[in-house]
């Protein structure tokens, strides 16, 4: 992929010029405009950290289902044994690997999001 | 259909307030995916009043399938306030002659609605402290109202309402390991079934109206209001996704379980055990993740073509953290 520029520089770019003109919008786009610039924010982060997050996801299911495969197969395979009661709350290691995959998700949904463990 | 909310909002004036009543100041607020909601003044000849519109927008959506019609709407907030629970007083039920199409007016209650000013800003340090208690308070009056025939109110206690959001997230063709998981949990721990009181079914901070002298002053949006478990009610204003970046305080993110129970038993409510409040506050992250998705799946099918919708299927991953914490924990 070229890099002059690279993806998540033209989502900035785009992120950066809508909130300039957000001033000048009535109450409704300005309210629309701050969601347009937080969706590009959301995929320039995928596209700089979101492989990262994948390839670690990976790594905490491997040990979990016992084998390999790609992100989308194991995702796949962990819905089925979770919905068939093969697994629940009590498989030694799930919580903590379903925890840290979700923090990587939110780390590029919604950074800001406060959260805690109560 | 497009409607001209402005021009027909210039004749609604004068079928309110007379020959010679104009409207002044109509805005469209933000928020409401499926509802609009305008602010307007009418200045007549007895004066001004700050009023409300709410309109239907969208003829289907699936986020309002199971909500009630803005006729329902407008016999609720009788029946509540005859019962003492604030809402913001009716004022007219628009037909056809509006041109609004479905809509309701209700007049203006001052006060703040968004829930990171009332969690955080000074202004309402004062009343804060009450807020918890005051929504107890409030519950217990709406769980005793009786139900208005007229609003046609559907009954759903957990099981019903667990099994709707599976069905609606397995339709979404998502695989989220969190939701499936919690889904399995909350179906091994429902809890044992009450007797059923009129619920407001969104009863949490942002459609609380708070005055910074006297707290609550008024709940707002009774559009899923329903037939259930009480309970239900108490645990969706402690879901963290109405805790506006207050984690640290369970009820809305402004107070603590133990005042919204009490409140709620000192007015009468017939008591409610935490255990259960804590399993609803789960339904309700699971109910708000799926909620989520579907708004993202109404987007994907061009149903709603707002750059919102997509956007909020980027928040099913704040649900799954809550949701987690929730497992973790323990109800």
């Amino acid at each position: 992929m070229i890099t002059h520029p690279k993806p998540e520089e033209l989502t900035e770019a785009v992120a950066r010029w809508i909130e300039e003109i957000r001033p000048q919008l009535d109450l409704r786009n300005q309210f629309l405009a701050r969601v347009a610039a937080n969706a590009l924010a959301a995929v320039t982060r995928e596209l700089t950290v979101g492989d990262q997050a994948k390839a670690a996801a990976v790594q905490r299911l491997e040990p979990i289902l016992g084998h390999g495969g790609t992100y989308e197969a194991l995702v796949w395979e962990l819905c089925e044994k979770l919905r068939a009661g093969e697994m629940d709350v009590e498989t030694p290691g799930l919580l903590p690997a379903l925890r840290a995959n979700v923090l990587d998700q939110l780390a590029i949904d919604q950074p800001n999001y406060k959260h805690d463990r109560s | 259909m497009t409607v001209d909310v402005p021009a027909a909002l210039t004749r609604l004036a004068v079928r309110l307030a007379g020959e010679g009543a104009r409207v002044e100041g109509a805005q469209r607020l933000t928020g409401g995916a499926s509802m609009e909601t305008w602010a307007f003044a009418v200045v007549g000849p007895t004066g001004r009043e700050e009023l409300i519109l709410r309109r239907r927008t969208a003829p289907f959506d699936p986020e309002s399938s199971r909500s009630t019609s803005l006729a329902a709407e407008a016999a609720l907030i009788r029946a509540v306030t005859a019962c003492g629970a604030p809402a913001p007083p009716l004022v007219h039920l628009c037909d056809e002659a509006d041109g609004l199409g479905e809509a309701h007016v209700t007049r203006r209650v001052v006060g703040e609605t968004l829930g990171r000013k009332i969690n955080s800003d000074p202004k309402f340090d004062a009343v804060r402290p009450a807020l918890a208690r005051q929504c107890g308070e409030v519950l217990a009056k709406i769980h005793a109202t009786p139900p208005p025939a007229a609003a046609h109110l559907k009954s759903a206690d957990a099981a019903v309402e667990l099994a709707r959001y599976e069905e609606v997230y397995r339709t979404s063709g998502a695989e989220r390991p969190v939701l499936e998981l919690a889904l399995r949990y909350l179906r091994d721990r429902l809890p044992e079934p009450r007797p059923p009181v009129l619920v407001h079914g969104d009863f949490r901070n942002g459609n609380l109206i708070v005055d910074p002298q006297k707290g609550l002053a008024a709940v707002l949006d009774w559009e899923i209001s329903h037939i259930g478990d009480p309970a239900e009610d108490l645990g969706w204003i402690c879901a963290n996704s109405w805790r506006f970046g207050r984690p640290d305080r369970p009820v809305g993110g402004f107070g603590d379980y133990a005042d919204l129970l009490a409140g709620y038993a000192a007015a009468g409510g017939d008591p409610i055990p935490l255990e259960r409040v804590r399993f609803w506050q789960a339904l309700g992250s699971l109910r708000w993740g799926v909620m989520c998705l579907m708004m993202y799946s109404s987007w994907a099918t061009g149903v709603a073509p707002s750059v919102e919708r997509p956007m909020i299927g980027r928040r099913v991953s704040e649900t799954e953290i809550d949701l987690i914490n929730l497992l973790e924990a323990g109800l």
